[in-house]
């Protein structure tokens, strides 16, 4: 009985449909690459960290044919992304736009490496300039055990 | 009984670690031997009941013990062994039991062989570490208890999550774990030496080897999951930039930038105070990457472990550690006077630089990762950041580190000229540049980064062989392959790991530049070609049963295209595991030394025939086989010689009482 309960409920269980579908394919392939790296930067906003290249939602699936349907009607690839953006909000992009705060964003690590490369800079130089250590003496204790070490 | 003794076993472990926390820190603040010395049966009594309580947990789920919570939630009497052994830590509870195992073991590994520390060290370094554990013991037991017990046990669980019953991911969470608790020696030895006042070249030498392992672990643990990732997941991705992948890829970075820190602090006696801050920043990261997967505060494809009210109680303990260290670090590192002096063109320099490479990268992970939340915090917008922002904010420091590897390895110490290491690397340099515009000939994309990258990682693998080689010195080529046997296994290690990191390099970028992709749909017995290969779909099985799941399997055959030899017949499926009511897909994927052929199944069409992807993969192993590598060079350093001799160095300190006291 428990056999035929789980039987029925595999096949009642969605199979995940593989990401993208060949009858989604363009047949002009320069149009299906431009789809492709669109769909690359746009994100599958009900799955996890998915862009909607990769994802096996449904909804991916309707965002991969809007993306393709748009193209074929001649719009631009930034056209493309940008009807997308009005529909779903600046998150669907997975590459941050350059606006705003998140400009802090994108210039954080150069800003970062400019300082920390002057930061290295200073302390290579004063490492370089540095007088020779004059080579701390022995304590007394360091001494006597010295001697210890080299008795035995 | 055995359950209830596994729980108590905690609980006395929690005590121990009290004890061990308090006593030997005020025993080496007073310089009482006793109290010091009690440190060390502490360690090894808390690492026993700490393994007694996982092997308790381990029991419950073999002989699948439904009275236990854990057990029904994760766990299924159809279900596999090994799954059942690797579901202990395929939950937050059980997994939080192996961080603290380890933990402990660490705490353990540092007073059995630390022998030779000077006694107010060692006595500080077990002290700090078990501050850590009495952290993850008190949550564990406040708050995720892995022994609860159900008043009415079911008569069967619920099953693991059917992506986690995978060999790839059953031993991804130990390595994984081993490498970012591997961290909390560092951090106890920094914070130690911290107390102390005091960081010389003894003190790099003892914190190496533990960096070092933990290293070599980490790196495994990411190549496993990457390595899952690739055919699990279903479209041979092998790095998603996910939160859960950066939170181990920031200590991973972190910790490159110490292990190489750290030996211009052994050999040098210069950047003791950076050495010490990255040795905190290390394990920090671990504890951020602790708290995002298992707080699930950036959501991501390891779900399976959310639950936001205990990230909180794991923030409040990165918050105290992390604020104590550096507040500490704050105070006391302005003692820490380098010694060494170095030219301007010199090892040091040159790790100089790798650290600056690292340390800045790490932060690009780091500031990527959270900047979602900050984003949503402050500035009121919702917005992502995935992998275009991380391919183009990361790949420069990769660039500009393989670039200057090769030189930076080569220099001397102190001083050094930059003729004689561009000159030895001449050869190389001629190779990096062949190789990068024979990539270039057969590019047909639209960016120059994949023959860049190709150029970049011959360059890695041939400047490491170059190094190697220059280590042999003058003479006759039999001589100086007789050298090449007995040079330090560190010489070696430093080779074998820079060559891993070419390899690795390689595999990804020929594999993201030069992947070939086709979909279709394909009909029984009607072959169609896929670059130089030839694929056909010869039959498909409906519900095959598994021991907890059924199948949908495909037979598929790869043939060479020109002349029609089969190479291998692959079986992609379409599993459903109907305990846990999730479909999962396997690829079938005929591994090869430079191309992998992985195809995956579709959905059947209307009009009959299957949907079918295959991927052609160019060197998708390397990528793998570099970080194999990667760890082996490790394990050649762990293994030098010197480690095993060097604790004399210490000896000399034993006697020295009046260490600075504690705050």
């Amino acid at each position: 009985m428990t056999r035929i309960a789980a039987i029925l409920l595999a096949l009642t269980l969605a199979l995940p449909a593989a990401a993208v579908q060949p009858d989604e394919v363009l047949p002009d392939p320069v149009l299906e690459e431009r789809a492709r790296d669109i769909s690359g930067g746009l994100r599958c906003i009900v799955c996890r960290n998915e862009s909607i290249d990769e994802s096996n939602a449904e909804l991916a699936r309707d965002l991969r044919l809007l993306v393709r349907e748009r193209l074929v009607a001649g719009d631009t690839d930034a056209q493309v992304v940008s009807y997308v953006v009005n529909r779903y909000g600046e998150y669907v992009l997975l590459r941050p736009p350059m606006t705003g705060s998140t400009i802090a964003l994108w210039l954080a690590a150069p800003v970062l490496l400019l300082l920390g490369l002057g930061l290295s800079v200073a302390y290579v130089r004063r490492r370089s300039r540095a007088e020779a250590p004059t080579e701390a003496a022995l304590s007394d204790e360091e001494a006597e055990r010295l001697k210890e070490i080299l008795r035995g | 009984m055995i359950v209830e003794l596994g729980h108590f076993a905690l609980i006395l472990a929690f005590m121990v670690a009290i004890f061990q926390m308090v006593v030997p820190l005020i025993g080496a603040h007073q310089n009482r031997p006793g109290w010091m010395a009690v440190a060390e049966p502490a360690a090894t009594t808390q690492f026993l009941l700490t393994a007694f309580s996982f092997v308790a947990l381990t029991y419950a789920f073999v002989t699948s013990d439904f009275s236990l919570n854990l057990v029904v939630a994760n766990s299924h009497t159809a279900k596999p062994m090994i799954y059942k052994i690797s579901g202990v830590w395929g939950n937050h509870e059980g997994s939080l039991l192996l961080w603290v195992l380890i933990l402990t073991l660490f705490g353990a590994c540092a007073a059995w062989f630390g022998q030779n520390l000077p006694p107010t060290l060692k006595a500080r370094v077990l002290a700090v570490q078990s501050s850590v554990s009495v952290a993850f013991f008190a949550f564990i037991l406040f708050t995720s208890n892995p022994f609860t017990r159900l008043a009415v046990p079911p008569f069967d669980g619920q099953d693991l999550n059917p992506l986690l019953q995978d060999p790839g991911l059953a031993f991804h969470p130990p390595f994984l774990y081993l490498g970012y608790v591997g961290l909390s020696m560092a951090f106890s030895f920094a914070v130690a030496a911290l107390i102390e006042g005091r960081v010389d070249a003894a003190w790099g030498r003892w914190v190496r080897p533990w960096t070092l392992a933990a290293w070599v672990f980490l790196t495994i643990g990411i190549g496993l999951g990457s390595w899952w990732a690739y055919y699990e997941l279903g479209w041979g991705g092998f790095w998603f930039w996910d939160p859960v992948e950066n939170a181990s890829f920031m200590p991973w970075l972190i910790s490159v930038a110490l292990l190489h820190s750290a030996i211009v602090v052994e050999k040098r006696e210069a950047l003791k105070s950076w050495t010490i801050l990255l040795a905190i920043l290390a394990f920090g990261f671990s504890l951020i990457g602790t708290f995002i997967v298992r707080s699930g505060v950036l959501t991501s494809v390891h779900a399976f472990a959310n639950d936001p009210e205990r990230g909180v109680y794991i923030l409040a303990i990165l918050a105290l550690f992390m604020g104590g260290s550096l507040l500490l670090f704050a105070f006391r590192a302005g003692s820490m006077e380098a010694k060494g002096i170095f030219s301007t063109v010199s090892r040091e320099s040159g790790l100089v630089l790798n650290n600056l490479l690292l340390a800045v990268s790490t932060f690009v992970v780091f500031i990527g990762t959270i900047w979602p939340l900050i984003a949503e915090m402050f500035f009121d917008r919702t917005l992502s950041v995935g992998p275009p922002f991380f391919d183009a904010a990361f790949t420069p420091f990769v660039f500009a580190a393989a670039v200057a590897l090769p030189i930076g390895a080569m220099l001397p110490w102190k001083r050094a000229g930059l003729a004689r290491p561009v000159r030895a690397l001449l050869p190389a340099l001629i190779l990096a540049l062949a190789c990068g515009l024979l990539a270039w000939a057969m590019y047909t994309g639209k960016t120059v980064l994949a023959p860049i990258g190709v150029g970049l990682s011959v360059w890695l693998i041939a400047g490491a062989a170059v190094d190697i080689w220059s280590r042999t010195g003058r003479g006759g080529l039999g001589q100086r392959l007789g050298r090449l046997t007995r040079l330090p296994r560190a010489d070696w290690g430093k080779s074998i790991a820079h060559s891993g990191v070419g390899i690795t390099m390689f595999g990804v970028v020929t594999l993201t530049g030069y992947q070939m992709e086709d979909i279709r749909v394909a009909q029984i017995g009607a072959p169609y070609e896929v670059g130089a290969y030839e694929i056909e779909l010869l039959g498909v099985d409906e519900n095959v049963r598994g021991p907890n799941y059924f199948t949908t399997m495909a037979t598929v055959a790869v043939r060479e295209a020109e002349t029609g030899r089969l190479i291998a017949e692959v079986r992609p499926e379409r599993r459903i595991y109907p305990v846990a009511r999730m479909p999962t897909t396997e690829a079938g994927i005929n591994n090869g030394f430079t191309r992998d052929v992985y195809v995956t199944l579709g959905d059947p069409q209307g009009a009959g025939g299957w949907a079918v992807r295959t991927w052609i993969k160019p060197f998708a192993n390397w990528i793998w086989g570099g970080t194999i590598i990667m760890a082996i060079g490790g394990i050649f350093s762990l293994s030098d010689r010197r480690y095993r001799v060097a604790a004399g160095a210490g000896k000399s300190r034993d006697t020295q009482p009046e260490a600075v006291p504690a705050e």
